[in-house]
């Protein structure tokens, strides 16, 4: 069965938002490539929201693709894995985009490796069923996606098993996966879900038993209509329902799915199992498919590697912990004309400082963009037109937000609820004076954090 | 070789997200929209009062482009006149005045709204009374007898416009009523700009589908009116209908020009439907239990004053409800 917008509970949107240029016809028809094995790797022991792992392996030991090299006995933590065959190097540091200092373990490319074709068939080619999944039990479901070290791939990064675990005082009845994709140039999922239908179909239906859901509803949004068929298609004779969205950012952002779609809200501060929703990304749903099926730990992801700043775009399926370098000059390389490299797509991503940074679970894309495109008029005084306001998915009032954090006055903040932002960029991308919204509100956030935790 | 040199020397810049913003629509071209949302007024405006308009409109946005130089250099700013608002404040206020005015007073009036109401205030954005009102203001207080309702005639004028006394006068003192085509296309005395009803809507329509000025400050202040001259007929005079109270006198131009200045207006949808709701009462209580013939001017700086009160009152709740205390 699958469903029109007219059959959700949701509206198949949200309010306010904005509609930014999507750019994807850049990078959307380029089949998913894989990304021939660089020579050395370097595996972040911390990819995800939680715990960091601690190294299980020595230095010069030698390990395959989907060994274990970290793992941590916390509750909120994912175990990393060796993404290419090779042999361990010492441990080292890297900054990830987020500007976050992370222990690495290098693993050197040993001569051997299996085929790239074998690669990308392993991940995402032969059957998936979508019947008799029974035999494997929520626990068993679980503990192979807990194992595998699957995390959220839309951004966040934050350890699948624990969405999937039940939780008696708020039992879940529906699973959204997520594959609105709603930021620019970003065309990963896209790729994914046009490509591989089955295994995402097939990993929902895995996660609602995991987690004991009755309903499955793949959110896409609907600029994405050959993404739409090919999970329609893949989901005939299952429960899963394909909705497609409103095209609108920041559509995948979960409190605005889980409104559009299922005509619930999430309560600030809460979580979607707040409402008995869990939320997982498209490409999680796949990981978590290949976990339970094939014993496969998250090695590889799809990146895009898209804007006007890059020579030739691509959507590649990358061994994780290759370097960004790798990527772009697999690419072609920066175009003259190149401003700004990003980590993520460009309304909430990170500035690339250090191109040698490793991609990680969570990274989505790599968006270069040209002098034209991140050109800003200069910025002038707030005239309080309310741009602003009419553009917050969460119906806050930004320009007073950044106010009282540009002049500490964290009274001021707290009565227009500062800590309720999300950082989407809606406020700053409309804003006719170019304030840096998003910036002073994000200073402010940090520094509100401080005076609590004092 | 020299593609390492190349390669060596590429910079990217690093800034905080988001990396991508909408360029097209800036403060300045806000300010551009006002003045293309003006167009129509100022066409009927030269047409109904000839050199008289061009004059005045002329003195107050030199005056006003002026006293903004003059007036950021003595505060050691950085000259503004180029995001347009002076021009825009000039042109409002020469719309607000008489024909007859003399040219001193649109001089000292522009002096006044630049000067005292915005750059004392710190300038653009921070000004707490629309500008062109306070200096309006100011020029009615200080030269009543050329701002009073006798100083917008001259019966000897050949300008056919000023030889009449204005719609709200006529209606003040004699309960006559101006016919509502007259009042909708301009063919009557008054201020320069608030003459033509037509022209006030076309303009204002522009700038509410330009969303340069929030609609919900024109339409709330517009139900007011209607709402209220429909239930009470507040004053009724025969043949005065709510049409006529909204196409007379000063009404629109000052609802969807002035009262929709951002700066002075709430910033909130509910706060601007409380806010134009505000400036309607005020208008018609003025308008028909004070002296005066029209009330926009005052009605609007009433209205200002409230803007903190009700920014304050209006704090939209997030979605999702508010913050969750932490203890």
């Amino acid at each position: 069965m699958s469903a029109g917008v007219q059959e959700l509970p949701g509206s198949g949107t949200f309010e306010r938002g904005v509609h930014p240029d999507d750019r994807k016809s850049l990078s959307a028809e380029q089949p998913i490539e894989v990304l021939p094995v660089p020579q050395q790797v370097n595996i972040p022991l911390l990819q995800h929201t939680g715990a960091p792992c601690a190294a299980t392996v020595k230095m010069k030991a030698e390990v395959d693709v989907g060994d274990v090299l970290g793992t941590s006995d916390a509750f909120i933590s994912a175990p990393v894995h060796a993404s290419i065959k090779g042999v361990c190097g010492k441990e080292a540091v890297a900054t990830l985009p987020n500007a976050r200092h992370v222990h690495t373990i290098p693993v050197k490319a040993a001569e051997e490796q299996p085929s790239l074709g074998e690669v990308k068939e392993g991940l995402f080619g032969g059957e998936w069923p979508v019947s008799g999944l029974d035999a494997h039990s929520p626990e068993a479901v679980t503990q192979a996606v807990k194992e595998a070290g699957v995390v959220g791939q839309g951004g966040a990064a934050f350890p699948t098993y624990v969405k999937l675990l039940r939780n008696e005082k708020k039992p879940v009845d529906t699973i959204l996966v997520n594959g609105c994709e709603c930021e620019p140039y970003l065309t990963s999922d896209y790729r994914l879900m046009v490509e591989a239908a089955a295994p995402v179909i097939t990993g929902s239906l895995l996660a609602a038993q995991a987690a004991g859901a009755k309903q499955i509803l793949i959110a896409v949004e609907d600029n994405k209509p050959a993404a739409v068929e090919a999970l329609k298609k893949a989901a005939q004779g299952t429960n899963v329902q394909v909705a497609a969205l409103k095209t609108k950012y920041p559509m995948g952002g979960e409190k605005q799915t889980v409104r559009a779609a299922l005509n619930r809200t999430i309560p600030t501060g809460g979580l979607p199992l707040d409402v008995g929703v869990v939320v997982i990304n498209v490409a999680t749903a796949a990981a978590i498919a290949r976990a339970v099926l094939r014993g496969k730990p998250l090695t590889h992801r799809v990146v895009s590697v898209t804007g006007a700043g890059i020579k030739n775009p691509k959507n590649l399926l990358v061994p994780i912990g290759t370097a960004y370098s790798e990527l772009i000059d697999y690419c072609g390389g920066l175009t003259d004309d190149c401003a700004r490299v990003i980590a993520g797509g460009p309304m909430m991503g990170f500035a690339l400082s250090d191109f040698s940074s490793p991609v990680t679970k969570g990274t989505s894309g790599i968006v270069a963009l040209s002098k034209e495109d991140v050109k800003k008029a200069e910025e002038t005084t707030c005239v309080r037109c309310g741009r602003c306001v009419d553009a917050c998915p969460l119906n806050l009032v930004p320009t007073k937000l950044a106010l009282a954090s540009r002049n500490q006055a964290w009274d001021l903040a707290e009565r227009y609820h500062l800590m309720a932002c999300m950082e989407c960029g809606c406020c700053a991308y409309v804003c006719p004076a170019s304030l840096p919204l998003v910036q002073l509100m994000r200073m402010g956030k940090a520094q509100v954090r401080k005076l609590q935790s004092v | 070789m020299a593609e390492e040199q190349k390669e060596t020397t590429m910079s990217v810049h690093v800034a905080p997200s988001p990396h991508i913003s909408e360029v097209s629509f800036t403060t300045r071209r806000m300010m551009v929209d006002v003045l293309i949302g003006l167009l129509p007024v100022l066409a009927v405006a030269f047409y109904f009062f000839r050199q008289y308009a061009v004059l005045q409109v002329g003195i107050c946005v030199v005056s006003s482009l002026v006293a903004e130089c003059l007036f950021t250099a003595m505060r050691g700013r950085r000259a503004t006149i180029g995001d347009g608002s002076a021009a825009v404040t000039g042109v409002i206020l020469g719309l607000s005045l008489p024909a007859l005015a003399p040219w001193y007073v649109g001089v000292i009036a522009s002096f006044t709204a630049i000067g005292l109401a915005k750059v004392l205030f710190g300038g653009l954005g921070n000004n707490l009374f629309n500008p062109a009102m306070v200096g309006r203001a100011f020029v009615m207080i200080a030269f009543p007898a050329v701002l009073g309702a006798s100083a917008y005639v001259d019966t000897q004028s050949v300008v056919q416009a000023i030889t009449t006394a204005t719609p709200l006068t006529v209606l003040k003192q004699a309960q006559e009523v101006t016919p509502l085509f007259e009042l909708f296309v301009g063919k009557t005395n008054g201020s320069l700009g608030e003459t033509s009803a037509a022209a006030c809507l076309l303009g204002g329509a522009w700038l509410c589908f330009r969303r340069s000025a929030s609609w919900e400050i024109p339409v709330s202040a517009i139900a007011a009116v209607a709402v209220i001259t429909f239930l009470t007929s507040i004053g009724g005079t025969g043949g005065w209908t709510t049409l006529h109270e909204l196409c007379g006198g000063a009404f629109l131009f000052g609802a969807f020009f002035i009262a929709t200045d951002p700066v002075s207006s709430p910033i909130t949808p509910k706060g601007k439907f409380i806010f134009g709701a505000g400036f309607g009462v005020l208008v018609l209580l003025i308008r028909k239990l004070s002296g005066y013939p029209e009330g926009v001017m005052f009605a609007i700086l009433l209205m200002n004053a409230f803007v903190p009160l009700i920014n304050r009152g209006t704090v939209p709740a997030p979605v999702g409800g508010p913050v969750p205390s932490k203890s």
